[in-house]
């Protein structure tokens, strides 16, 4: 579906998120499984730090080199029988898609899991030409019958839990048994399965995204554990990609280095179950796959992001590791960020993709913990381009006036350090003196944001410079 | 100008090119040329044996199950006897594969279809085109000896590798790809690590998402 962006409001969004129980419980299954399968995945093979910088300068090669690999990568879909079809931004790629399934007379569309197509909104352009979009990612599946967007970009259903998909598939499956037994993943899923296998069956186009595009063959990449993918564009008679130009790589043995990292980063698997390299339409001599390969190149925006402090992020492989160890992302989810992606990818991109003035408030969702970039795969200096965005909107004058305010009255202080270090040494002594007996404040004026949720421990009565003087002076 | 000529022009201003500058050219092509390897793991770079070790460890990590025979001749009857274990009908459906289509099916009491599959079937058996030790992957092509919806429409999936084709890592197997295909790729490459899957409900790992819900990797010496 297409969403209109509510980045905007993430500080309601974020406390409503914070006090939604359903959310907080199904969370509680992300923080643990996701990172502790990662570090065994990437402690138990021994290259996995040098394959992260073979990976990342993969990806930048690429980004260096993007036209003549583009060139490249579209003369080898055209000998294989495919088509390229360039769409410089989200409707001109709907517009491209809605225009092959009406040639087609297509009535249902299978879906892969697809990032893009929920950036472009294409559900919403395919259910405007009466064709009916059937997302087949058992996540992607369970959203979609929810009216939803995903929260997660790898797990798209990561905020629910399994009582909320039960109670939907017995609102929605109603020529099920009503006392059938849902109880558990394994039941939800074999149910899942029964139903979408008849819509893989009947489909007339299918529609994947690409995790690569390789330049060498005209081949594009997707990676699944399900099959789902595999299902939606072996058996309709018409394959379309749909994916954007950050997702070329020059060969086949650079995709092996990503996906060295790409399964392990994600889900802490060696390699996810599927790995599927398209290449055309089926030949003439194959028994089966799709008569027609087209594929949809999308730029929306990320040309414009070349050559600037945010062209690393275009390096991006899109597995996830950044937003499941961000503390901000698990404690608020996905939905709070307001658009499609999430989590600090989502914080540098989205501003990229929508503009900063609508999206100033992710780049401030951060502690600049560093985790994000001390995980990511491709080693995206994640925090170095939320500050970028920071400092954007600052000097867009788009941040709020408090802010502003505070920050120029703690500049004029930063800017006069005797004066500096005696307002906050009063400061620091007034604190520790009304704060002495409880050894900490439970409410404190103009940080009521702080103390709603923890108490502000009591200074014990120097502040760190005076302390650091005087060790120094204590070492000498 | 078309959108096509837009987005490459913006990509040429972003980075400050033109597009015709030779080094830029001649770098990529080098590249796309010499395809070189990057970084290896040292799991993979075993000899035979061991490799066939490290296929059949990785792939049952990968909750698949593993055989290893001596002669192709043994492939039909354990072909039964795992879809015997399974609770399997006595059926299968395969390609023209020739080296599949040689072996003594009649010995056995499977009744044997060929061809694509169009989703009645729960069984069927492939030949891979190679595998991968490093992480107990299959690599199967598609085309009338083993088709594509072989690999995901039936419950069960059966499929035969020999131990030659065996590799340590992915590289090797797109090198004799090159060997066999030359510089195109057949319509298909399925690498296969494991039966279907899916974590997307709590994260609960459930095997039998979309694709079949078992595999039998039977690797013959």
């Amino acid at each position: 579906m297409t969403i209109h962006p509510t980045s905007a409001q993430f500080p309601a969004n974020a406390h409503k998120a914070l006090h939604d129980p359903q959310l907080q419980k199904a969370f509680n299954h992300v923080r643990s499984a996701f990172i502790d399968k990662r570090a065994k995945a990437a402690a138990a093979l021994p290259e996995f730090e040098a394959l992260r910088d073979s990976a990342r300068d993969i990806k930048a090669h690429t980004l260096k080199h993007l036209d003549v690999y583009i060139e490249a990568y579209e003369a080898k879909v055209r000998e294989a029988g495919g088509t390229v079809h360039f769409a410089r931004d989200a409707a001109e790629a709907r517009a491209a898609i809605v225009e092959i399934c009406r040639a087609r007379g297509a009535r249902t569309v299978t879906k892969g899991k697809s990032m893009v197509s929920e950036e472009i909104g294409l559900n919403d352009a395919l259910h405007a030409a009466g064709i009916e979009p059937v997302e087949t990612d058992l996540g992607e599946y369970i959203i979609q019958l929810r009216g939803e967007v995903p929260s997660h970009i790898i797990a798209p259903a990561v905020h629910l839990t399994k009582e909320q998909v039960e109670a939907d598939f017995r609102r929605l499956h109603l020529h099920l048994h009503p006392d059938r037994d849902l109880s558990d993943a394994q039941l939800l899923l074999t149910e899942a399965r029964a139903i979408l296998r008849e819509r893989f069956l009947a489909a007339d186009i299918g529609i994947t995204g690409a995790n690569f595009l390789i330049a060498e063959t005209g081949t594009s990449v997707i990676v699944t554990n399900e099959g789902n993918g595999d299902l939606t564009q072996i058996l309709p008679k018409v394959h379309i990609v749909l994916a954007a130009i950050d997702k070329l790589v020059p060969t086949r043995n650079d995709v092996a280095q990503l996906l060295r990292v790409l399964a392990r980063s994600a889900t802490g698997q060696e390699m996810s179950v599927y790995t599927t390299f398209s290449t055309g339409p089926r030949r003439a001599e194959d028994p089966d796959g799709p008569e027609e390969y087209h594929v949809i190149l999308l730029d929306n925006g990320r040309s414009t992001m070349l050559g600037t402090e945010f062209e690393d992020m275009l390096r991006c492989i899109r597995c996830g590791a950044c937003m499941n160890h961000c503390p901000v992302y698990q404690a608020v989810g996905g939905h709070a960020y307001g658009w499609i992606y999430p989590g600090p990818m989502g914080a540098v991109l989205t501003p990229s993709l929508i503009g900063i003035d609508k999206a100033g408030h992710l780049p401030n969702a951060s502690t600049f913990c560093g985790r994000c970039e001390a995980v990511c795969p491709v080693r995206i200096p994640l925090p170095r381009m939320m500050r970028n965005w920071r400092e954007k909107e600052f000097e867009r004058h788009l941040s709020p006036a408090p802010v502003r305010n505070g920050l120029k009255l703690w500049a004029f202080f930063a800017e006069r350090p005797a004066l500096y270090r005696a307002a906050t040494g009063l400061a620091m002594r007034a604190m520790a003196l009304a704060g002495r007996t409880k050894g900490r404040f439970t409410s404190l004026p103009l940080a009521g944001g702080w103390t709603a949720w923890r108490d502000m421990p009591a200074p014990q009565g120097a502040t760190f410079q005076a302390q650091w003087k005087a060790r120094r002076r204590g070492h000498r | 100008m078309s959108a096509r000529d837009e987005v490459l022009a913006s990509i040429r201003r972003s980075l400050g090119v033109s597009g015709r500058e030779a080094t830029r050219r001649l770098s990529v092509e080098t590249r796309l040329a010499t395809a070189p390897r990057g970084v290896i793991p040292q799991r993979g770079q075993v000899d035979r044996e061991a490799r066939i070790a490290l296929m059949a460890d990785r792939a049952k990590a990968a909750h698949a199950t593993v055989t290893v025979l001596d002669a192709m001749e043994a492939v039909p009857s354990e072909v039964a006897r795992f879809l015997r274990d399974a609770n399997a009908p006595a059926t299968l459906r395969m390609g023209d594969d020739p080296q599949l289509a040689a072996l003594p099916w009649a010995d056995t009491a499977l009744t044997v279809e060929t061809g694509r599959s169009h989703g009645a079937d729960l069984n069927a058996v492939s030949r891979a085109f190679g595998a991968v030790a490093e992480s107990g992957t299959l690599a199967l092509v598609s085309g009338t000896d083993n088709p594509t919806t072989l690999n995901f429409l039936p419950d069960n999936h059966v499929v035969v590798v020999r131990a030659d084709d065996v590799a340590g890592d992915y590289e090797t197997v797109f090198s004799r790809l090159r060997d066999s295909h030359g510089t195109g790729m057949p319509r298909t490459l399925n690498f296969i690590t494991g039966p279907s899957r899916s974590g997307d409900i709590e994260q609960t790992l459930v095997l039998g998402a979309h694709g079949p819900r078992r595999l039998h990797v039977v690797i013959v010496r």
